[in-house]
Formats: C-alpha cells, structure tokens, sequence
C-alpha cells in the first residue's frame, strides 16, 4: 500500500466514524420526538424518512448542493441578509451528506425500537410518574442500547465504502476513500490483486465494526407485553418546544434537497421516451424478486453471528462483488445475457445487511420472549415461522421490505459493470442520460425514480403497520 | 403437398434467419444508449451488411482483460489513446487494415491497431454570462476571481480528469506541480466522472467545467444555448480521439473489416457530430456541420503517445494529487 492508500485508508475510517456518531446523535431525539407526539402529517414524516436512503447517489448530491452549496439556496439567502457565505465542500460537506442519507434510518430504527417497548412498561412509568431523567434510565436508556450499536454499525460500514459523495463533496483528493483506490485499481489499472488486497482492507474494517457493534447491543431488555398500545405520553412544556425544534430543523434539512430535485425535474416527465418507462417497469420487477430473496435470507440469518455474515453485503466493495460473479459466471454462461439475474442476486446481498439490522433485535426479542412457549408447544419450525415470528415481525419486515425494494430500485453501481442498453433499468437511463448532456431530462427520471421507489417504500411500509402501531 | 410445403417453408426460413451472421460489437454507455451515436450507426450499417450487429455495452478494458481470447466481441470501440498500451499488451487486437492518410487528424496518425473514428479537444467550458475575465491561457485560470471556481474530474477515476494532467504535464513539464499548487484554491471540487461534474456546471455550482471544445455544439443545437463557451489557450490542446480496434480472434472476420472499412465512411462519420457531439476522424472539416466548423478551436493540438503517456501517468497523478490535498 503506497502513501496515498494509508491517507485513503485514514480518511476513510474517520469521515465514516464521525458520520456513524453524528447521524446517531441527530437521530435519536428525532425519533423520540415521533415516537412520542401525535400530529397530522406524522405518519407521512414517518414514511418520507425512508426517502434520502433511496435516492440514488448522484440525484442526492445534487439536491444537497441546490440546498447547500455555492449556488444554493442557503448561500443566496445570506447574500440577501448581507452575511458572509458558506462553503461545504470538505469535510463538513462529507458529514451532512452522509447525515442525510443516514438520519432517516437511524431515525426509523430507533423508533422500531420505540415500537416495541411494551405498553405496560410505558404505562407503569405513567403511574410511577417518572419523568424526565429518570423516565430515560429506565425505558429509553435499555431500549437505545439494543438498538443503537447496530444503527452506528450499519451507518459506519455504510460510509465506509462512500465514493462519489466523498469526493464531489470533499473538495478534492483529499477526500479520497478506500472504495476510490478500488475502483482505480479495478477499472483503470485492472490491477485485480490490488483491488482484491484494498477490498479485503475495507472487508476487514467493517467485520470488525459488525462485531463490536453487535456485541454491544444489549438482549431483549423488556419482558413480553400483550401487545396492547399506548398512544398518549404525557410530557412537559420544555420537551414539547425541544420535539418541536428538532423535528422542524431535521425535517427542513432532509426536506429541502428532496423538494428541490422534485422541484427542477417534475416538468420534464412529459418529454420522457417510452424507454424510460419500460426501464421503470423492469426497476419494479427487479425490485421485487431482490426484496423476496433478501427477506428469505434475512429471515433465516436473523441471529447475532448471521448479521455479522450478512454485513459482508456491504462490507466488500460492489466492484469486487461483481467482478468476482462475472468470472463465477463466464465459464457456463455469457454474463451479460444474464445481467438482470445477476443484478438481483447482488442487489438481495447489498440490501441484506440493513435488513438484518432491522430484523434481528426484534428476531432476537422475539425468540427469548416465546421460544420456550413454543418448544412446550412442540411447535416446529414452519409453524413457528408463520404463527409466531411473521406475524410478530410484521412491521420491521415492512419497514425492512420497503427498504430493500428502495435500495434496490435506486441502485446504479451493479448495473453498471452489467448493464446493457436493451435491459437498463432506470439508474442506468438517468446516467445515460447525463452522459449526453440531456440534464434536464436526467432530472426528470431522477424525479420518477424517487417517486417510483418512495411509492414501492410506501407499499411494503403500509403492509408492515397494519394491526401495528408505530 | 400443402404441409410439405410449409414443412419446407419454414425449414427454409429459420435456416435463414440461423444464418443472419452476428457482428458483436463492444461500446461503452453512452455509446449505446439511444441518446448516442450507437442506434443509427446500427441501422446504416445493417442496410449494407445483411447481418446483425448487436451492442453490448459495460466497460471495455476490464471486461476484455476478463475474458481474455474467448471473448465474444469481433469489434471495440471508444477505447481512447490513453488505455491503447495496455489494450494492445492484451494482445486481442488486429490491424485496422485501413489507410492511416484517409484520416483527418491535427496530428498524424501511425498506429495500425487501433483508428481513430471521432476525436476533440480536452478543454474547459465556462459560462460567458458569469465569466468575464478572458480565459486564454493556463495561466488566466489562476487569475479567476474568487467567487468564481473551476470543476475537474478526478484522473483516477476519469478518462477526461486523465487527459488534463497529461495536458497540464504536456505544457508546463517538471513546473507542473507549481502550477497544480497555484490552480488548487480555485477548484470547487472534483469528481468521480465527467457527468457529475458537467451537471454542477449546468447547476451552476461551478462556472468552469473541465469538458471538450466541442461541448458547446450540444448547447447550440439541442438548446439553442450560445452561452457555453470552450476557453482556447494559446499553448494548445490535448487531442482526445476514440479508437475503434478489430478483434483478432473475431469469428466474423469479413463482417469485421467491412464494419472497419464502414467507420470511415461518410455514412458513419456524418452520423458522429449530432450524436457523439465530436469532429469526425475521417472528414475534412468543409464537410461538417456548420455548428462544428464555426466552433473556436485551438491553434495547436498537444498529444502525448501511448508509451510516454503511460510513462507520465503515475508521476503526473501523484504531482496533482499532492497539490490538490494541502
């Protein structure tokens, strides 16, 4: 490894350390906030959290910068007061990139959490009267530790293998990461022993994160509840202005770029070609068959040492993953005949950890809550599955389903290395599309793609919390 | 008699139909996509050819270098100059087979492997509405005001971001890591490719945007747009062409050298500027659009060969890199 890999290597794990640390920070009050106030529009705020995760890389950076950068509304408001400009590009634009992809999850996943505190818990801490301090010892403290550590963990292997972000909003190579010198590795130099050595790097980084993250998070901290629900909190003066500040502050953040994308591309869906909406067609279709593989995985790995396998979805750099399927593949079949199957094996693999990250606390609750019970029962395993883990896990499978279609609607980086121009999906035909020079036409396939996906979100959320309350 | 001859009818039809030959061809993206030159390139030649030619694109080098002699592809094109040394080591390629002095090039051109079907020059883009100081030279960069910031693409990951530290290296030789130091405060940003970096251009993130001379063309015809200007510097231009190569264990050899011998065509290269927003390699310049002909160009073509620029790469790199990340 030169210089130039080790300063890589070191900005790599600080940026990706940093951003895990802040989104958590930012998240946690955010959800509280949800978890504890009732308004009209929350159940809308709830589900658009899962937006700035799906937005696919480019279209993201580009609303951060309408928002935030040189020429963006931020900058034009302090030149109207007269006040001195801001300029993100370095690290601070690295860190509220990766926040605002980030926040969101955090956010859902710890109100999952919130979700699952039994109502008799919350209503002893009711008549306790504890408030407060107090009142976050008791629930919010254990409920935090099973869930944070693993949120912290997916965000840190997340940024981990950050590329584009990093470098457009870093300012330059300074802002190099890991999954950069692979790529050039790969692509450039096609050096493979080079990038197979960095990747193994990035690989061990994030097994290392899985399995001090998850060894971190706490056991089932409540007992069992009967699943009654409790939907008022009683709380001060102070706690409600504090909710109310950081959920109009967080929302603007995370609003406001996604606005200004719809805003600059929703004209042009008129002029869109036909092809765009038969690539539309097959994202869904591929969206689908990777959601129903990654469930089927996730459901069987949802235990402490399957998360810490199934990180390795994101742990190996998607290049690699590719490459290493292209010359699996080669010796039987041609691999670009069968880039669709291809992209639906990677993207189940990449959507798997989050997945996991989302089912296994709640797994895990589940099975020392009623395994005894149903081992008593003699139940066996398919009765198990569907009596008591499906129906019980319903809504983070919701939630987790709705994020793996999203994830994998959004995605460009598999199709890429695979994709031909007969089969392309809608990522690959806004890039095409940007690729010659048709800007605004890439900015009205990115509003269709962020429409489509947050739809697709929408559907498998609303699944999830039926019968459910979150 | 009657099914006898349907029987043979049909016999007849899908022996014809198994017999259509398939010419494949590898492009890149852009190439491919119906926005690019590669769906009319197919429908001309397929009037002559009587065969099927099929794009498959992804990218070229790596997936050439994976599958080694038994790839399927007979023809590659948009390789660039910079990749060619360590394309011909694969030792894939055939010659051309073409005649070197048919091209129209502003150097000329020797290589007998790999042709030239469309080229520009690498050079920056400003907007003429913001940008009023006048961009003549490298040194002019430096001079920009302070509001006002160039965007690059990263060479370690752009073929475009490439060529501009082989300029840079071109023109100031060992002075280039000064140079790179005094240019630094004026970058916004880098980026991964060359899209992302056009459209915070577009955006107006950025007022200067490293792209090709023939950018603007783009912006005048689609969009009626006079605004985007290329900048021409006084010390010349680096020449960007893309090459177009024969497969040496094509299974459609004669297929291959008509496809060859068709890129030089005026049916192919008269499809290149609306499509590839490029000259064409093969045309003099009288024959293209008047967009293109009237377009500034520069006075002087820079060029680096394939060994020396594969011998500059690395140092050229690493002198930018340093620069950019005080």
């Amino acid at each position: 490894m030169t210089a130039a890999d080790w300063a890589a290597l070191r900005f790599t794990v600080m940026q990706a350390a940093l951003s895990a640390a802040l989104s958590c920070v930012f998240a946690i009050p955010l959800a509280r906030a949800l978890a504890r106030r009732r308004f009209r529009g929350r159940d809308i705020i709830v589900t658009v959290l899962g937006a700035p995760f799906i937005l696919p890389v480019i279209v993201a950076v580009m609303g951060l910068l309408a928002v935030f950068g040189n020429n963006g509304l931020v900058n034009k408001v302090l030149s109207f007061l007269g006040l001195p400009l801001i300029s993100i590009y370095g690290l601070t634009g690295v860190l509220i990139a990766h926040m605002f992809f980030n926040i969101p999850l955090v956010a859902r996943m710890v109100l999952q959490g919130w979700g699952a505190i039994p109502a008799e818990r919350l209503r002893l801490a009711e008549t306790l009267g504890l408030r407060g301090w107090a009142r976050f010892r008791v629930l919010e403290w254990p409920m935090l530790q099973s869930i944070v550590p693993s949120a912290c963990g997916i965000v840190f292997v997340i940024c981990l293998s950050s590329f584009a972000v990093a470098l457009t909003l870093g300012g330059g190579p300074k802002a190099t990461t890991i999954e950069l010198a692979i790529y050039q590795a790969f692509r450039f130099d096609f050096d493979l022993g080079k990038a197979a050595m960095l990747a193994l790097v990035q690989f061990g980084l994030a097994g290392l994160a899985a399995i001090v993250t998850v060894s971190m998070s706490a056991k089932d901290p409540f007992a069992r509840g009967l699943d009654r629900h409790l939907t008022t909190f009683k709380f001060g003066l102070g706690a409600a202005f504090f909710d109310g500040v950081i959920l109009i502050l967080i929302s603007a953040f995370l609003g406001m770029p996604i606005f200004l994308v719809v805003a600059q591309g929703v004209w042009g869906i008129p002029d869109l070609p036909v092809s765009v909406w038969w690539a539309a067609v097959r994202s869904v279709i591929v969206a689908t068959a990777s959601t129903v593989l990654c469930l089927g995985l996730a459901l069987a790995l949802a235990r402490r040492w399957g998360e810490i396998i199934g990180s390795a979805g994101i742990a190996v750099s998607p290049l690699v993953l590719g490459a290493g399927l292209f010359l699996m593949i080669r010796p039987f079949a041609n691999p670009f005949d069968m880039a669709l199957v291809v992209t639906i094996i990677l993207n189940a693999l990449l959507s798997l950890p989050f997945v996991l990250r989302i089912l296994r606390p709640h797994a895990e609750s589940i099975r020392v809550d009623y395994l005894r019970l149903a081992q008593a029962m003699n139940l066996n395993s398919a009765a198990w599955v569907r009596w008591v883990l499906i129906p019980r896990l319903r809504q983070p499978i919701g939630f987790a389903a709705g994020l793996a279609a999203a994830l994998s609607m959004g995605d460009l980086g598999v199709i890429v290395l695979f994709g031909t121009s007969d089969h392309a999906t809608l990522p690959l035909k806004l890039y095409q599309l940007m690729g010659a020079y048709r800007m605004e036409d890439a900015s009205a396939v990115a509003v269709v793609l962020l429409l489509l996906s947050l739809a697709v979100f929408w559907i498998c959320d609303l699944w999830g919390k039926r019968h459910a309350d979150l | 008699m009657k099914h006898f001859t349907l029987a043979a009818g049909l016999l007849v039809a899908t022996q014809a139909l198994a017999e259509t030959p398939v010419l494949s061809v590898y492009a890149p993206d852009y190439f491919t996509s119906e926005w690019g030159p590669g769906p009319s390139i197919e429908a001309a030649f397929e009037q002559t050819c009587a065969c099927d030619l099929r794009f498959s694109a992804g990218d070229l080098l790596p997936r050439l270098m994976l599958e080694g002699p038994s790839t399927d592809a007979d023809i590659v094109i948009g390789l660039n100059t910079d990749v060619t040394k360590k394309a011909r080591s694969t030792g894939l390629f055939a010659p051309h087979g073409q005649n070197n002095t048919d091209l129209d090039l502003p150097i000329a051109w020797t290589d007998d492997v790999f042709l030239p079907f469309d080229w520009s020059y690498v050079s920056f883009i400003y907007n003429d509405t913001t940008v009023t100081t006048p961009l003549n030279s490298f040194e002019d960069l430096t001079k920009l005001p302070d509001g006002q910031k160039i965007v690059i693409q990263d060479p370690r990951s752009s073929i475009s971001g490439l060529a501009l530290v082989l300029w840079v290296k071109a023109v100031y030789g060992d002075k280039a890591a000064d140079f790179w130091a005094r240019l630094a405060p004026h970058i916004l940003t880098v980026t991964k490719g060359w899209s992302e970096a056009y459209g915070l251009f577009t955006d107006g993130e950025a007022d200067v945007v490293l792209s090709f001379n023939t950018s603007p063309a783009y912006h005048i015809v689609a969009e009626g747009d006079a605004t985007k200007k290329a900048a021409i510097f006084d010390e010349g231009h680096y020449a960007y062409f893309e090459l177009v190569a024969k497969v040496a264990g094509t299974d459609q050899p004669e297929l291959a050298d008509q496809f060859m011998a068709f890129v030089m065509s005026d049916a192919f290269q008269s499809l290149i500027p609306m499509t590839n927003w490029s000259y064409p390699a093969a045309q003099p310049a009288s024959q293209w659009p008047a967009a293109f002909a009237d377009l500034p160009a520069p006075a002087k073509a820079v060029f680096h060969d394939e060994n020396t620029a594969a011998d500059l790469r690395d140092i050229a790199i690493e002198e930018w890199r340093t620069a950019l990340s005080q």
